[in-house]
């Protein structure tokens, strides 16, 4: 997509097409002959992987939709278990190859979440949200923030007792904007309380979103081609022979990734499809009970334990939608001009501590929000407010870094004599 | 505006002059804010019906009240029942609860007001602001009827556990007395009151 188009159109066919609607100069230029920087590792397979995932998601999902009821109602007249749960257990039970579907569906979010949250990761380490490749980073917070809400209306839909009550939790978060947030979440239910009429819009909303993402990733890819991939060394692209052609290079290293990606999602679909998911959202929704623990799905956790970590209800909002707003401003926040922390000593430490940071806040957004787990749960989120905040203006200023190689070619061909002396442990 | 140019049937010559211009200008200018306005109208109306959709529906306005016995609690006993979706407890006091709420202070309190629909909401959270009215304008202390959502994130307490001898969110810990008032916890006030009626002596309507 950047830079001039060697595609020679081959047949007559392609040549008369070409003048008319050149599609596949398009895909050649965007994917085979794509010039890639040499020294990709794996890490920069999570792009591909997480584009098999949306489309796993797509495709089971509007299988799903052709066997799901939305409805709130009772199934039989006077059962407390609504046509919605009932028609997954039919899902699960009845329908031919109904339980494959709905386990890759179920554990696809899942593996999407692993997989972009090692993508994000992977963005932060390398620099790769820094000029001139804002763009590409934010367009990325758009689609996590999408991914959220999309996997958010997608767990009410089985209208289990955590689908319910969670559904409320978060409705709720709502109601804590002063002035208009009474009605705004009226509004988001569609009734005084979540009804029939919330999962009916979730359903719609659900189905609707990943066709948006999809959309976004598009915009994704075009923000991607037109600066070039970012790299390990976080040198921009000097010459040609800094990169390879996309295909076969990336396309089989994608590939194999995506085998072994898939390992782990079939081994999770197969012998243990329910182990990510949370036992209580297999007892149908209860108005009047919330279950004692009540838990987001594993991906949440993070989140939820900022939301709680702050002692006033909307403290707590504003810290949690803070979390992932700041993202937006990261390229602004990190004052470094050298990209990749590979070569910035003090900032691979921070950083390190800064994934501690996540995983603990994970660990304790799954605990009561009590005692010592608050005390940890407060100390983690001013960290990881810390660490975008104060860390990262403060260190680009500070920091000796050490020295990158002139260029890419030079780092892959002699590698280690461009190391700072002090990155012996990377 | 040139007078002359606006007269009717005066064609003007093909690069005249500037006045033309000017005129056309700011007729154009008319024209492209008059358009572009009855444009923004138009869509705005489009947009609210697609917005207020969203809102609840008839038929779930029309469910706003819902009857229910206070004779039919035994001392202790906590009954549940939805009202417009949201669970509703109702339930009969003991002597001993009723003097304990009665007795604590304004000042124990974490929320000072009353949250009863059925009083002005500068109204304070002493026990008589919270329980019903009888039909003799009497407080009802050995009844209290509450919206079931704890004004934090929406959970529903369990009765018998926390501290305050009343209901216990275990969402995140808070805890209520048997007046629901909250004293300890991160939710910010009282379960709600609704507002009630007494449609015969026993009989109450809420909402
Ligand atoms: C970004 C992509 C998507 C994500 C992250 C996602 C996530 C989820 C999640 C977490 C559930 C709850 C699963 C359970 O607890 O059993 C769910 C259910 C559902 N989703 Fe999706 N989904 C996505 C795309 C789609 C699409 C494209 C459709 C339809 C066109 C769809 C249709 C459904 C249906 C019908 C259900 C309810 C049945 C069930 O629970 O298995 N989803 N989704
Ligand atoms: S919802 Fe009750 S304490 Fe949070």
């Amino acid at each position: 997509m950047s830079g001039p188009s060697n595609y020679q159109p081959g047949s007559a066919f392609e040549k008369w097409l070409d003048t008319r609607l050149p599609i596949i100069r398009l895909g050649y230029d965007s994917i085979v002959d794509f010039p890639t920087p040499k020294n990709l590792n794996y890490w920069y397979t999570f792009g591909g992987i997480l584009t098999f995932c949306l489309a796993v998601q797509i495709v089971t999902g509007i299988v799903l939709a052709m066997h799901y009821v939305a409805s709130a109602q009772p199934f039989i007249e006077g059962s407390n278990i609504s046509q919605a749960f009932a028609s997954v257990q039919r899902i699960q039970r009845d329908v031919s190859y109904g339980w494959l579907i709905q386990s890759l569906h179920t554990v696809g979010a899942s593996m999407f979440f692993i997989a972009v949250y090692i993508h994000m990761f992977r963005g932060l380490y390398y620099g790769s949200y820094k000029a001139p490749r804002e763009i590409l980073w934010a367009i990325g917070v758009v689609i996590f923030l999408l991914m959220m809400a999309t996997a958010f209306m997608g767990y009410v839909l089985p209208w289990g007792q955590m689908s319910f009550h969670g559904a409320a939790v978060i409705t709720n978060l709502i109601g804590a904007f002063p002035v208009v947030g009474d009605a705004l979440r009226t509004w988001i239910w569609g009734d005084f309380a979540v009804s029939n009429a919330t999962l009916n819009r979730f359903f719609s909303l659900h189905y609707l979103m990943p066709f948006v993402i999809a959309a976004m990733v598009g915009m994704h890819i075009w923000a991607l081609h037109v600066p070039g991939n970012n790299n390990p060394t976080g040198v921009e692209v000097k010459s040609k022979a800094d990169t390879v052609p996309f295909h076969p290079f990336y396309t089989v290293k994608d590939a194999f990734a995506l085998a072994l990606f898939m390992i782990l999602f079939a081994a999770f679909v197969f012998f243990m499809p329910d182990a990510l998911g949370h036992p209580d959202n297999y007892i149908p929704a209860n108005a009047l009970s919330t279950p004692t623990h009540i838990v987001p799905e594993w991906y949440f956790l993070p989140f939820y334990a900022i939301l709680r970590a702050i002692p006033d209800k909307l403290g707590g909002v504003i810290a949690m939608f803070g979390s992932i707003m700041v993202l937006f401003a990261l390229p602004w926040l990190d004052t470094s001009r050298v990209k990749s922390m590979r070569y910035r000593p003090l900032a691979r430490q921070f950083f390190l501590l800064f994934v501690v940071a996540c995983l603990t806040l994970g660990y304790v957004g799954a605990q009561p929000a009590e005692g010592l787990f608050l005390i940890i749960a407060q100390i983690a989120t001013a960290y990881y407010f810390l660490f975008f905040l104060a860390i990262l203006p403060i260190l680009g200023i500070v920091e000796r870094p050490g020295n990158a190689p002139a260029s890419i070619s030079e780092a892959v061909l002699k590698p280690g004599a461009a190391r700072p002396a002090h990155a012996a442990a990377e | 505006m040139a007078e002359a140019n606006t007269a009717p049937g005066m064609m003007t010559p093909l690069g005249h002059g500037a006045g033309t211009n000017e005129h056309d200008a700011s007729r154009r200018d008319f024209i492209f804010i008059a358009a572009g306005a009855a444009g923004a109208i138009g869509a705005a109306a489009v947009v609210w019906p697609l917005i207020d959709q969203m809102n609840p529906a008839g038929d779930a306005r029309a469910l706003a009240t819902i009857e229910f016995d206070l004779a039919k609690l035994e001392l202790g006993q906590e009954v549940r029942f939805t009202w417009q979706g949201k669970p509703v407890f109702a339930r009969r006091r003991t002597p001993e609860e009723i003097t304990k709420s009665e007795q604590t202070a304004l000042s124990a309190l974490k929320d000072k007001l009353s949250r009863n629909q059925g009083l002005p909401a500068s109204a304070d959270a002493s026990d008589a602001n919270r329980v019903p009215v009888g039909p003799d304008g009497k407080p009802k202390p050995e009844f209290i009827v509450l919206v079931g959502t704890c004004t934090h994130l929406g959970c529903v307490p369990v009765f018998g556990q926390g501290d305050f001898g009343g209901w216990f969110c275990p969402c995140h810990g808070s805890h209520y007395d048997t007046a629901g008032r909250i004293r300890i916890g991160p939710a910010p006030a009282n379960l709600e009151v609704p507002k009630l009626a007494f449609v015969t002596d026993s009989v109450v309507r809420i909402g």
